[in-house]
């Protein structure tokens, strides 16, 4: 068995309004950052797993994020592995 | 007596005024620990309203895995009433028991207000008791209650007739003005307003006692007078 670090990202899809992002970039023009575009707010979520390799690593954590992490309704995640 | 099961997750905090009211209008209500595997010889189970688990991660994202859900889905399966109040209907959702999800209000403020909304659907546990078309003066109470959901899955809770509660004035972003909905069988009902607190003209409006008429069923008011002692099963 090895040790993986991983990082989900849990973001609002594409698809549902995100109040928060829509915020931020609103304010961005007065601080003198108009040319950013395109803020989404979501949270990181870092963890460790024990899998024999990558890929089983990946589907577990998938499954973790299916079931509890996120809410499939309204959110997506991004997950990124990595060696522990 | 209709007996009320008032489950009380740790964050939960409105699980008193739900036991109030179903007592004023004469039915019974019995605390249930979320960490107890059952929800005993109740005839409705009620999930209050608050932060169960601190609302952490997503609100009911936890409560869903609180040892008393198996028990809740069960009872709803079996076709009890069931209704989640505000953070109640947050874990109907996460739990799967009602469709859609609770996102954070359009605006990004909590609402602590009165709100008008209407019943659409007097089919369900929770407005079995109220008119058609009435008007109900609410209190709300939230932060995450823009129910949201895919549009093939709002195309079948209006063809089911499933949206119970709409708003006059939608306050929080809810698509098509969702107040509260039902199951495909009618008895697992949500509402983001609390009808608990407005069950006294004397709190503002007695408004809400149709609805928990509705969930009492037969034995309302036949016991008036009479408040049985609440029953607790918290650990001591």
């Amino acid at each position: 068995m090895r040790s993986f670090s991983v990082l989900v990202e849990v973001t609002l899809r594409p698809d549902v309004a995100d109040p928060q992002g829509a915020t931020i970039e609103r304010a961005l023009p007065a601080l003198g950052f108009g040319e950013v575009a395109g803020v989404r707010v979501g949270k990181a979520i870092r963890l460790t797993v024990e899998a024999p390799d990558e890929s089983s690593a990946r589907t577990r954590v998938e499954d973790l994020c299916r079931r509890f992490l996120t809410n499939p309704v309204i959110e997506d995640a991004a997950i990124t592995i990595g060696d522990a | 007596m209709t007996k009320v099961g008032v489950v009380v997750f740790p964050g939960s905090n409105c699980e008193h005024d739900v036991v109030e009211a179903v007592t004023l209008l004469g039915g019974e209500a019995e605390l249930v620990w979320h960490g107890d595997r059952t929800v005993g010889d109740v005839d409705a189970v009620v999930l209050p309203g608050g932060f169960a688990h601190g609302d952490y991660l997503r609100p009911g994202a936890i409560a869903r895995f609180s040892p008393v859900m198996e028990a809740v889905v069960e009872f709803a399966n079996a076709g009890g009433p069931v209704v989640g109040i505000c953070n109640g209907f947050q874990v109907l959702t996460e739990a799967g028991l009602l469709p859609g999800a609770l996102q954070k209000n359009r605006g990004l403020k909590f609402l602590c207000t009165t709100v008008a909304v209407r019943v659409t659907s007097t089919e369900s546990a929770l407005t079995s008791r109220a008119q058609a078309g009435a008007v109900l003066r609410l209190p709300i109470n939230h932060f995450e209650g823009n129910y949201t959901c895919p549009p093939d899955v709002l195309a079948q809770l209006r063809a089911d007739d499933r949206i119970i509660l709409r708003y006059l004035d939608n306050p929080n972003g809810s698509v098509d003005d969702i107040a509260g909905i039902c199951s495909e069988g009618r008895n697992v009902c949500g509402l983001m307003p609390h009808p608990e607190r407005a069950c006294e003209i004397m709190l503002g409006s007695a408004d809400g006692r149709p609805l928990l008429a509705s969930i009492l069923g037969e034995s309302v008011l036949r016991d008036e007078g009479t408040r049985p002692p609440v029953a607790t099963r918290r650990p001591a």
